[in-house]
């Protein structure tokens, strides 16, 4: 399974509306942009979103000889994209299934895809530690190139959810490459006064406690909000926001770790 | 066992939109604003989110423990007239992950409705994790038969919560469940220093109101983003109660559907 990937990045969260699929996306795309040739899966089968992220809503995934193949994003084929959003007739269209038949879909996802060569495969979860999060770390326990982005708001709330997600890692054997905190300030367009909406330094002192590593925080910025829908890189858009400088540290973290073969 | 006037289920894809703080914002000062009203006769509030249960930290009972009793497990009182049930209260430790598949998830929420001695409540408010599936099915499935009045969708302004909430409407509708409505939460934010009003989640393509027009739902409201209530459900000390006019309003058209609906 999986034998073309370099490596494969988890984005994981016990809370939903953190910001995973823009995570996952950013990350990609940055990813993309350096260079590397990247996958992006989405096991989000209630509310898969990276399709509209991307915007590539209308595409559709066709039968190759070896399996389906995934929605590029460009010409170069340098990012492909496997979402159940891909499979539906509408985007109003609403995916009821129960646990088994997720299980199987995610199981096809990652058997069944033809996901040629890559650098990066960032998957992107729901929130939780259910159905789908069993189902993918009981069949990556074969890839040994795995491991997890933990994306945090920082309030506690949020919080309590992420710590599950550690243990839900710790228990499974996924190595943790370490933790975002997403929506960690807001500044003011008019008057440029920062607000922490969501509070402040959750992510860090999470990190601190659970010892793992901490990647940086992301501010909420507007104008990435925005880039959602047109599949555009923050760091090409909007090269001096501190949400570019988060993902390229991350990228440089990631690709430095990948050559000295440590996955943590 | 379970006598109830009214049932609620608020609905929600990411918890983003769900309620009080990211999601939750909204959820919990609506949640208080049902709870601390005396009118309104027992509410109770049952979190059927198994694994990320944050309703007891939001309501500020994080530490409490469930008892046992004649007529089976007691719910957690946050005030006389609101008590909560969540598997929050069951768990060791903040760290324990619930690492279940959908048949546990279901018996724990058939437990929860059968086995809780909720007692003779006015309002039952459900808080459901995001998405379409293993939770949502049961809680539906087991209530429909004591007479669900309707679901509450929760969501933020841009897209990608919206593109959620239209499955939420499409799962209602093929479940029958009654929509009582759309609420908006996050809409905007007022800064604190120059109370300058502005978007943090652009509404790109017209926001929860042009959706609630395309889909045919009916729009309930907009809460504004703030800060003091996203810290307060962090924080059980500080008060919690939304008591702007939009959120008073919203519970009255909620409290409308009810009476409308309830037999």
């Amino acid at each position: 399974m999986l034998e073309g990937v370099k490596r494969v990045i988890l984005v994981l969260s016990g809370k939903g509306g953190v910001g995973k699929s823009t995570v996952s996306t950013q990350l990609a795309l940055t990813l993309k942009e350096k260079g590397y040739k990247v996958g992006l899966l989405d096991i989000d089968l209630c509310g898969p979103s990276v399709p509209y992220l991307l915007n590539l809503e209308n595409q559709s995934v066709h039968q190759g000889p070896h399996g389906w193949i995934p929605v590029y994003l460009d010409k170069e084929q340098r990012l492909g994209v496997m979402s159940i959003g891909f499979l539906l007739n509408s985007r109003n269209d609403a995916v009821v299934w129960r646990g088994p038949k997720k299980t199987s879909m995610i199981k096809q996802f990652l058997e069944d895809v033809c996901w040629q060569d890559l650098d990066f495969l960032v998957i992107d979860t729901p929130p939780g530690t259910s159905d789908e999060h069993i189902t993918v770390m009981e069949n990556l326990r074969q890839v040994p190139q795995c491991s997890a982005v933990l994306v945090t708001t920082p309030q506690q709330v949020a919080i309590e959810d992420v710590r599950k997600e550690i243990t839900f890692c710790n228990k499974t054997g996924i190595p943790i490459f370490g933790i975002v905190e997403n929506m960690s300030g807001y500044e003011c367009p008019n008057c440029s006064e920062c607000t922490n909406i969501f509070s402040s330094g959750g992510g860090q002192s999470l990190a601190e406690y659970a010892k793992i590593p901490y990647l940086g925080s992301i501010p909420i910025d507007p104008r990435v909000g925005s880039l959602a829908g047109e599949g555009k890189a923050a760091i090409k858009e909007l090269p001096e926001s501190k949400t570019s400088k988060v993902f390229t540290d991350l990228v440089t973290q990631l690709t430095e770790s990948s050559k000295n073969g440590d996955m943590k | 066992m379970l006598t109830i006037g009214t049932l609620f289920l608020t609905l929600s894809n990411t918890l983003f939109r769900n309620f009080r703080l990211s999601g939750k914002p909204s959820w919990h000062p609506l949640c208080c604003s049902f709870a601390f009203n005396p009118q309104l006769g027992l509410v109770g509030v049952l979190d059927a989110d198994i694994c990320g249960p944050s309703q007891p930290r939001v309501l500020g009972v994080g530490g409490e423990r469930v008892h046992h009793s004649g007529s089976g497990w007691s719910p957690v009182y946050v005030s006389d007239n609101l008590c909560l049930m969540s598997i929050g209260f069951l768990l060791g430790s903040p760290d324990d992950a619930v690492i279940w598949r959908g048949p546990k998830k279901n018996g724990m929420i058939k437990q929860f409705l059968s086995e809780v001695d909720w007692g003779d409540l006015d309002y039952l408010l459900i808080d459901t994790p995001p998405g379409t599936s293993d939770e949502h099915l049961s809680v539906v499935q087991y209530l429909c038969g004591a007479g669900l009045t309707g679901a509450v969708l929760v969501s933020t302004p841009q897209e990608t919560a919206l593109l959620d909430v239209r499955k939420e409407i499409s799962f209602c509708r093929k479940l029958k469940v009654p929509l009582i409505g759309v609420l908006e939460n996050m809409a905007g934010f007022l800064c604190p220093h120059c109370k300058t009003r502005s978007d943090i989640f652009p509404a790109t393509t017209g926001g929860v109101t042009a959706m609630c027009t395309e889909m045919d739902v009916p729009y309930l409201g907009s809460l504004l983003l703030q800060p003091a209530l996203a810290r307060a459900a962090d924080d059980p000390t500080l008060p919690a109660r939304d008591t702007t006019n939009a959120a008073l309003d919203i519970r009255a058209k909620i409290m409308a559907f009810c009476e409308r609906n309830s037999s």
